[in-house]
């Protein structure tokens, strides 16, 4: 009785739900990091307003780079080390799919709380409304990147005993691109203008990595377990 | 239970797994090589061998999880690698690891089989479960039961699942004689009903089945 | 000619064939390379703007070049050894890893070395150089991921993944860095702007350019059979012959 690839899915998006759900410290730990992470910068750069406010966008976008790359461990290294990552290989439906459906959910309890909460940040650093609103939506487009693409190099080095110092080697050059533009975009929102433009490219990069990022993490995944 | 809707045609209820010329090499040292296997429906084959001879490493080269340094591995005569949905729609396998979910309930652990064509509605879980010996755990935690448990918790897919081929890694692990005397019971009607399975142990199998092979690797 | 191609995809023949190339190779390397030295160095015309100082660029840009050149050849190789499962496309793959870091390395230093003579200080984050300081780290995350892997097929499938990922993200960072760059300009415009090349400038600089890609060949193939000869230690045709080799 073979089941249908939308089946599948869904069922592993209720399974990796479920999960998360049992699991809390998973996801909440990376958020509670962000926080913390960002307000190490006012204590270490003094709390005036109007240098805070002019490194807001770039502290922000990289504190949530930095907290996205610390909860990429959770992805696939529980799976893959009770044995069911192998399983949910073992199915006649694609992999990649699968995989995707993973990185999906990952996304939704780690990246979009991110977003959320970014607006508390952008308030205690005086970023003015406009640019905070830029900042929600670059965060809501470039979250979906960081989760898609550390999840490649999450597959890449999963079967390693201690890789979570080799993953952050790999990925970050891969960020570099959404934090440009992301932050790049806050940047000119706060001056006043028109950024909509830039959203484009995060929109681009989106459209890339939700097309090509999960074929790679599959292949990788497939390599690590094999 | 061995569904034969799964097989490529009505008429063509027979299963064939074969490897041709397998070898496989890890960390540079050679497992074994030139290997041949023919597997049909209603047989069974015992892999024998001394621990870290390649048993597990054959056993997932079948499964298509490993890649084998050379040759290859048919299902109905085609490639594996080439015809991987249609293979695992009719394998399974259970390996070292039991592929448990600790923060599931059994039953949403044995729910899971979905993916691979398990059946899975309420009533045959629950008789999957009472099966294997873990009747009113359905809704317990699968990390609070003990080692054997989840092994046999692992096992209880047995009881669900469709698909005419088996692959596993040392069954009996964990297993009191009990428990080994049902899993026996299953693997000669799971062969009679027309399956096949691959296997290592350590044990001496006590098998009405008649059409045993073994397999001794690195000895 | 195919057929020949197919040869080679064995490590013997290839260990063989690359034996005979070495020392071709070899000659050509540095004859060219000190041609091309001494052409741009001393022959070619002192700048307008910049004087004798920007004949760095006679390192600086084939270099530059050649890191990104090399990248992708890695990434070619790596992509040959995951589709027809090739040892000697993996031990290309491998071998191309250090000498295009090497490369890299050799680029970010002459143009620093470029740039305090220009702008006073040995680093600025000019878009080219802040291309090629992420471009390191590209290569030095493959190497590290090659290093932390103990199944050396494993670990060469998995580079190879990796490579494939990063020729595909290099022009993205590329562009983002010059956006990044624009975005960001202070008053000074501190950008390489290099001498706008007059043909007695250009022909050592292609010179130079040409050379660098032999010597990438040379030390390709020195490191390919080195290689080859450690992965197959245990092989009968580098037992019998190893008095030979």
């Amino acid at each position: 009785m073979r089941h249908s690839t939308s089946q599948a899915f869904l069922m592993v998006l209720r399974r990796d739900l479920t999960l998360a759900a049992r699991n809390k410290s998973e996801w909440l730990n990376p958020l509670l990091f962000f926080i913390l992470a960002a307000i190490l910068f006012p204590l270490g750069i003094g709390p005036d307003p109007g240098t805070l406010q002019r490194i807001a966008p770039g502290i922000i976008w990289v504190t949530a780079l930095l907290a996205a790359l610390l909860s990429l461990d959770s992805i696939f290294r529980a799976d893959y080390e009770d044995g069911s990552l192998e399983q949910l290989l073992l199915t006649p439906q694609p992999f990649a799919m699968l995989v995707f459906a993973k990185v999906l959910i990952h996304w939704f309890v780690t990246g979009l709380p991110l977003m959320l909460l970014s607006p508390l940040l952008a308030v205690s650093f005086h970023l003015p409304g406009d640019a905070t609103i830029t900042l929600l939506f670059t965060l809501l487009l470039g979250t979906p990147v960081l989760s898609l693409v550390g999840a490649i190099g999450s597959a890449l080095t999963v079967a390693l005993k201690r890789g979570g110092m080799l993953l952050s080697l790999l990925i970050l050059p891969l960020y570099i691109p959404v934090l440009i533009f992301g932050a790049g975009a806050v940047d000119i929102a706060a001056g006043g203008m028109d950024a909509s433009g830039h959203f484009l490219l995060i929109g681009a990069l989106l459209v890339l990595s939700l097309t090509l990022a999960p074929l790679a993490t599959a292949a990788a995944l497939r390599i690590s377990i094999g | 239970m061995v569904n034969t809707q799964t097989a490529r045609s009505p008429s063509e209820s027979i299963f064939s797994l074969q490897g041709q010329n397998l070898a496989c090499i890890r960390n540079d040292l050679t497992c074994f090589e030139n290997l041949n296997i023919s597997l049909n429906s209603g047989e069974l084959l015992q892999v024998e061998g001394p621990n870290g001879s390649g048993k597990t490493s054959l056993l997932r080269i079948l499964c298509g999880l490993s890649l084998a340094a050379e040759g290859r591995v048919l299902w109905q005569d085609h490639d594996i690698q080439k015809n991987r949905s249609d293979y695992y729609a009719n394998m399974l396998f259970i390996g070292h690891s039991n592929g448990v979910k600790k923060n599931l309930t059994c039953a949403e652990n044995l729910r899971l089989g979905v993916l691979h064509g398990d059946a899975v509605d309420t009533p045959a879980i629950l008789q999957a479960l009472a099966d294997i010996g873990l009747e009113d755990l359905d809704e317990e935690y699968a990390g609070r039961l003990s080692a054997g448990q989840q092994r046999r918790l692992a096992l209880a897919r047995l009881h669900l699942s469709t698909a005419p081929l088996w692959i596993l890694d040392e069954p009996f692990t964990a297993l009191d004689y009990l428990g080994r005397e049902k899993l026996e019971q299953m693997f000669d009607r799971h062969c009679a009903e027309g399956g096949m399975i691959v296997l290592t142990t350590h044990h001496a199998l006590n098998l009405k089945n008649s059409r045993i092979q073994h397999l001794k690797i690195g000895a | 000619m195919y057929k020949s191609i197919v040869k080679l995809a064995s490590t013997r023949n290839f260990y063989q064939f690359a034996g005979k190339l070495l020392p071709w190779l070899g000659w050509s390397t540095l004859i060219l390379l000190l041609i091309g030295s001494y052409w741009g160095l001393v022959i070619a015309p002192t700048d307008y703007q910049q004087k004798d100082s920007y004949r760095i660029i006679y390192i600086h840009v084939p270099a530059a070049w050649m890191s990104l050149f090399i990248y992708m050849v890695m990434a070619g190789s790596g992509a040959a050894a995951l589709i027809w499962k090739t040892k000697v496309s993996e031990i290309i793959a491998n071998s191309c890893a250090p000498i295009g870091a090497s490369f890299t390395f050799l680029a970010l230093v002459t143009g620093s070395l470029w740039g305090k003579p220009m702008w006073g200080t040995w680093w600025e984050w000019d878009a080219r150089l802040t291309s090629e300081l992420i471009l390191l780290f590209l290569y030095l995350g493959y190497m590290a991921l090659q290093a932390a892997i103990e199944d050396r097929r494993t670990a060469a499938r998995a580079s190879a993944i990796l490579a494939i990922v990063g020729v595909v993200n290099i022009p993205i960072i590329h562009y983002s860095v010059e956006w990044w760059f624009t975005l960001h300009q202070g008053p000074t415009v501190s950008k390489f702007s290099a001498p706008s090349m007059d043909k007695s400038m250009l022909y050592p600089l292609l010179v130079m350019a040409i050379a660098f890609k032999l010597f990438f060949l040379t030390a390709l193939l020195q490191r390919s059979r080195n290689e080859i000869l450690d992965r197959e230690s245990t092989s009968t045709w580098v037992l019998e012959s190893r008095d030979s080799l």
